[in-house]
Parts: C-alpha cells; sequence; structure tokens
C-alpha cells in the first residue's frame, strides 16, 4: 500500500460551517476524486451541487448523467480510465445502482457511493431521514460479494470517512459505502480540514511489470491484485463475466468458486483491520447500546437518562457498519444482560447483532420506521425493560 | 493438411484478435464477424495506436466483441457501455472509444444513454449492429424489429413500431451519422475510419444477418439469401433526410452517410466555457491542455 499526502489542490484547509453533505463532497475532493458522476436525489443532491462547483478549481470532471444507472457505470469507466470516482444518492437511486454495484465487485473496481438516507420503501420520504437501507448496502446486487460501509454520525466525519472510505477501497479494491442519513446531510457544524500534508491517501496499486506479463487478477501477496488503466499499452480485458486471471471469461463453477471466495473473503479476512468503532463503559455493563449514525447522537441522550437511573450502560458505535463486528458482539453476548439497538428502520442491522449474539444474550431492538429520529425516552424506555 | 502448413494459414486481422480466445461464439452466417473485420481493416488503414484504442461493449452477441479485440476492452453491463465509455473517455480524454454493442443493448434496454451522450457530442464512436433481434436470447421482439417480422415474445408477428435508429441518433445531437449493411465491407471500413477521426459522437449501423433466429423463424434462409436481400433492396443515398430511413419487414434499406458535421464536443464545450466564465482560476481540463 502506498501512503502519499493529499494533493493540496483538493483540500480547503481551515475551519468551516458546513452541512453534511458539503462535507461528503470536500472529503472526496481531498482523498483525490477526481470525477463525480452524479444524479440529483433530494437529500443527497447538495454534495453534487458542491462537487459541480468546486471541481473546476481542482482539475477534474462533474457530469451530471442522465441517471443513477449512468452514474455508476460512467464512475466504473473512469476509475478503469485511471480517476478516483465517486457519487452521491439515496435510496431510489441507490436501488437502481444495485447491478453495476456488482459489475464493481466482480471487477474489483475501486470507488465510492454515498448514501444520504431517506424513509423508504419506493419514494418514501424524501426529505426525512432513515436508515433503512443498510441491508440492501450489504446485500443488494445479485450474486455472492462484499463491500465496506462506513457511517458518520457528523458533518465533521462526513469529511473524515469520505477519506478513509477512499482509502480503504484502494486498499481492497472494493466498492465502499458512506451511509448518511437526511439528518447528517442536512446538519451544519464545524468541520475542520487539516493541511494536505497531514492528509493521507492510499494511492492506487499500480502494476509496474513488464506489459506483456501484466494479468488483471493475478492476486499479489496481500491477495489484492494490481491495477492498471486503458491507455498505457497493456491492453487489458475485463468482464462481467466470471473470469480467470487474465481477466477472460471462464464460465464453469471451479472459475466461480475461486472469484466468489476472492471476493467475499478479502473484506472478511480483513475485517479485524477494517472495522472502526467506539466503545465506552463496556467492562462491567450490564446493558450494551448499540448504535451508528445519527442515531448513535440520540442513544447518547438515553444512556445518560439510564446511568442516572443507576443502570450500567456501555455503549458501541459503529463506525464501519460492514463488515460487521461479530468478534467483539459475540465475545460480549456472553457477559452482559441485553443489547439495545436502537436504529431508523424496522430491524436491519440488529439482525446482525442476534446472528453473532447466537443466543447468548438477550437483543432488544429499538424500531422506527423513518421520517424522523428516536425519541431519546423510547430507548430508555427499552434499555429500562432490558435490566430488568 | 499438415500441422506447419496450419499454423501458416494465419487470420490477416489476428494482430488485432485475442486468438487466445478463439473460436469466437459466433454462428456461421451472422454478420458480426464482418463488422469486426471492418472494424480491424479501419484500424490498420489508419494507423491507430493500439494503445489507445478501447472498445467498451454491453450484453450480446455484439457484446462478445470486446472480449476478441486485443485492445484495452471492457464487456460491461446490459445496456451501459455508453455510460461507461462517457466515464472512460472523460477519465483519460487521451484514448480513443469505441462503443461495439447490439440494437438490444444500445437502442432497447440502453436508449436513454445512447440519445443523451449524443446530445452531449461525447467524443466517441458507437457501431451499433443491427441483426432487428434480441438474438443471444433467443431472438425475442427488439425495438429495431420490423412490423410484421416473426419474434420468439412476438410469435403472432411484431405490431409495434420500430426505431429508426439513424433518425433517432441524428435528432439527439449525433454529429456522424451512417448506415451500412454488412455486404457493404468496404463503407463500413470507411465509415469507421472516418468516424474514428471524427470529434464528436459517431453513429454507424451495420445491418447484419441473424440466421439461426430471425431468419430462420422468418423463414428468411441462409446467410447467403440475406446478403442477396441487401444487394437488391439497399440503396445509397448519402446525405438522406434521417427522417426517411425508416425499415419495413424485407423492404428497402436505404444506406449511407447522413450526418457529418462539425460541433464542440462535452470536454470542449466545457473547457471552453468554464474558462470563459471562471478565468485563471479554472484548471484547464482534456484535450484543450494540450493545444
Amino acid at each position: 500500500m502506498k501512503k502519499v499526502k493529499a494533493d493540496p489542490k483538493g483540500v480547503l484547509t481551515g475551519s468551516h460551517y458546513m452541512d453534511g453533505d458539503f462535507a461528503l463532497a470536500e472529503g472526496g475532493l481531498a482523498a483525490g476524486c477526481r470525477f463525480f458522476g452524479g444524479y440529483p436525489i433530494t437529500p443527497s443532491t447538495e454534495t453534487a451541487e458542491r462537487f459541480s462547483e468546486r471541481i473546476p478549481m481542482v482539475g477534474g470532471v462533474f457530469i451530471q448523467m442522465e441517471d443513477e444507472l449512468a452514474s455508476i457505470i460512467s464512475m466504473i469507466g473512469a476509475v478503469w480510465g485511471g480517476k478516483k470516482a465517486m457519487t452521491v444518492t439515496s435510496g431510489p437511486g441507490f436501488s437502481l445502482m444495485m447491478e453495476n454495484i456488482g459489475l464493481a465487485a466482480i471487477t474489483e473496481t475501486p470507488l465510492v457511493i454515498a448514501n444520504v438516507q431517506r424513509g423508504g420503501p419506493s419514494t418514501g420520504l424524501p426529505t426525512l431521514p432513515g436508515q433503512q437501507d443498510m441491508m440492501q448496502a450489504r446485500w443488494g446486487s445479485h450474486g455472492d460479494y462484499n463491500i465496506i460501509a462506513l457511517s458518520p454520525d457528523s458533518p465533521q466525519e462526513c469529511f473524515d470517512l469520505t477519506i478513509k472510505a477512499f482509502n480503504l477501497s484502494e486498499i481492497y479494491r472494493v466498492p465502499v459505502f458512506i451511509m448518511t442519513d437526511e439528518c447528517i446531510g442536512h446538519m451544519h457544524e464545524k468541520v475542520v480540514i487539516p493541511p494536505a500534508e497531514e492528509i493521507e491517501v492510499v494511492e492506487r496499486k499500480w502494476y509496474t511489470g513488464p506489459k506483456d506479463k501484466y494479468l488483471p487478477f493475478k492476486l499479489d501477496k496481500d491477495g489484492i491484485p494490481f491495477m492498471v488503466k486503458a491507455g498505457d499499452g497493456y491492453r487489458f480485458h475485463i468482464t462481467g463475466l466470471t473470469h480467470d486471471e487474465r481477466g477472460y471469461p471462464l464460465l464453469n463453477s471451479k472459475a466461480q468458486d475461486i472469484k466468489v471466495r476472492h471476493i467475499v473473503d478479502k473484506i472478511n479476512d480483513n475485517a479485524d483491520k477494517i472495522i472502526i468503532l467506539e466503545e465506552e463503559d463496556i467492562d462491567g455493563a450490564d446493558i450494551v447500546v448499540i448504535s451508528y449514525g445519527i442515531t448513535s447522537r440520540v442513544a447518547f441522550r438515553a444512556v445518560q437518562t439510564a446511568r442516572k437511573a443507576g443502570i450500567k450502560v456501555g455503549t458501541i458505535r459503529l463506525i464501519t457498519v460492514w463488515p460487521f463486528p461479530e468478534k467483539l458482539i459475540n465475545k460480549l453476548a456472553k457477559k452482559v444482560k441485553a443489547f439495545v439497538f436502537p436504529e431508523i428502520n424496522y430491524g436491519q442491522m440488529v439482525r446482525e447483532v442476534e446472528r453473532s449474539s447466537a443466543g447468548q444474550t438477550k437483543v432488544f431492538p429499538v424500531h422506527h420506521c423513518g421520517g424522523g429520529v428516536h425519541n431519546p425516552d423510547d430507548i430508555f424506555k427499552v434499555i429500562k425493560e432490558a435490566a430488568k | 493438411m499438415k500441422k506447419e502448413e496450419q499454423n501458416d494459414a494465419r487470420n490477416p486481422i489476428e494482430g488485432l484478435l485475442r486468438m487466445d480466445r478463439m473460436p469466437h461464439i459466433w454462428c456461421p452466417g451472422c454478420g458480426i464477424g464482418t463488422v469486426v473485420t471492418s472494424f480491424a481493416e479501419a484500424v490498420k488503414k489508419n494507423n491507430e495506436d493500439l494503445n489507445k484504442l478501447t472498445v467498451v461493449s454491453g450484453i450480446g452477441c455484439t457484446g462478445r466483441v470486446a472480449g476478441y479485440v486485443k485492445l484495452d476492452s471492457f464487456h460491461t453491463t446490459h445496456g451501459r457501455a455508453i455510460p461507461f465509455a462517457t466515464g472512460l473517455k472523460l477519465a483519460n480524454p487521451d484514448i480513443k472509444v469505441v462503443v461495439f454493442s447490439g440494437d438490444g443493448d444500445l437502442a432497447g434496454i440502453g436508449g436513454n444513454h445512447l440519445i443523451h451522450a449524443a446530445r452531449r457530442n461525447m467524443d466517441i464512436l458507437v457501431i451499433c449492429v443491427n441483426n432487428f433481434n434480441y438474438a443471444m436470447t433467443g431472438g425475442q421482439v427488439a425495438a429495431t424489429t420490423p412490423k410484421g417480422a416473426n419474434a420468439s415474445t412476438a410469435p403472432y408477428g411484431n405490431f409495434e413500431n420500430a426505431f429508426s435508429l439513424p433518425y433517432l441518433v441524428d435528432a439527439a445531437g449525433a454529429t456522424y451519422v451512417a448506415r451500412w449493411t454488412c455486404l457493404h465491407l468496404r463503407r463500413v471500413t470507411k465509415s469507421i475510419q472516418e468516424a474514428l477521426n471524427h470529434r464528436g459522437f459517431s453513429f454507424i449501423e451495420v445491418i447484419t444477418p441473424c440466421v439461426t433466429l430471425y431468419a430462420r423463424r422468418n423463414r428468411l434462409g441462409d446467410g447467403l439469401n440475406l446478403l442477396k436481400y441487401y444487394y437488391d433492396n439497399s440503396e445509397i443515398q448519402h446525405g438522406a433526410d434521417t427522417k426517411t430511413l425508416d425499415i419495413d419487414y424485407q423492404g428497402k434499406l436505404i444506406v449511407g452517410k447522413f450526418i457529418d458535421k462539425e460541433k464542440p464536443t462535452f470536454l470542449d464545450a466545457m473547457d471552453t466555457h468554464l474558462n470563459e466564465v471562471i478565468g485563471d482560476d479554472y484548471q484547464l481540463y482534456g484535450r484543450l491542455n494540450d493545444d
């Protein structure tokens, strides 16, 4: 992995008052993103607007494509043309992108998609928050594959995690999602953008060997193949069909087994390195409240109330939501009375907690079907119930 | 034939092909290979830099072209070859990007991308092999199937109107538009040569026989019968009004070069406009960088 300092052209160093959507664009620019294939959709549009305004001064391309099918595949094209690429969307657009997320997965194309989630299904609640695309992020395209997803809880983290997302996408050659929501997207807060020399950016894993020896999908020692770009004389082939090391279609169960295991396991095997989370007062806790994104800010209030009421509560804030920290949850499940998991959906990531707990402890979801954030009292009530 | 003699019998365009992927999947009598040959000839005659020439395909019989040409080549998803090509071209303006795909891929599922790339005058060449049906999946009705023709999902005959592709892309803003049949080998080659040198959105429709499905189902005979049909019914009308190019079932085929005009490409327009509006702060991008 080659780390370099951020290109200062893209870095708007200083203290800013900006919303999460703008911070996503600034994070992308700082990370070296020079192609944005966009399509407007509430509540994510401001990111595309910001990018279209800033990119002419940075040196890159913004193009508003004709739909989300086009925006994601234009990114895949741009990445094979040598650029770092991102886009932003919300539920309906995310659904339209699913087929080509599979193409990015099987062709091991690094790219970043931010999903500013709103309430669904369908057109649902365009202007109101949700966390209802969490399972779709992991499983939405057909077939077996893997991805990484991060969830910011503030505009500052929208900036920080976008850079992180680009770095992870280059290290593992995988689509990385930033699963934020309308609330964070439109929340204005202080965002501090450090000087370029303090921002570490991971370069693409460029192949440098002899041209006629290049094999697009031959794994390097770290399990990740090298990349090249079109126009450099490698005359390589990339396909969405199941393929061999040369990138040539190979349609049998053996080739399929090798390919599928590789694209799934490269993330699972490195989960410990990828997972970031914040723990607080876990030791000796009876109840652990798990949350991510905007919901962790609301849950914080409920946890304070519960502690005042004498309940021993610990917290886990998931920053990486996929891969899920199943080992940690499994270990904790042996010790705690219960997990409480508020999220703005009718039960999605909580299934991962149930699966990881494997029946060793109780799991209490706190549902909210979207359109707002939880009332902290509703979370507190469930904590109280769980502590009985 | 002795083994050594076999090795001597080389395909004249094999320098441009991935010979390690032969034999190809196309049926005997299919016209796609002929169009690939014309493409290879055009590339050779133009002396194109093979390291700077890229082929993008979607899904379908013609979608397999990307897998057989020894160039940087991308076999993408159904209907999405054009927006992939758009991203590729914008990321790396130094390369020439050719989309090689079928009528179902480009005008059916990918129709929206086709008109928008034409509207933007995106600097790519689209070669659309039109065999009047969805062949890879078994001969279903397409947006280009002539009225009255039979297809596996139009078993009583097609009653829908068909797209006239040159008219469609002309209306959308394409700056180079031609139509040929695969019988017009040299003219297809010449059109590809011209289009490779044309700056802007170029579209070449090549009508080809689908012997296994379209022709068999409609009892039109074999490949030779279809070439005979092209021979008897093609009429070259360069510069014809694209409104007049509808194709009736087994009817007249008006072919030729219909449009060849200059207009700023997407990148030219972007650079000119942003440079004018933003001034010195604008970081020139794309081809204008080299000027």
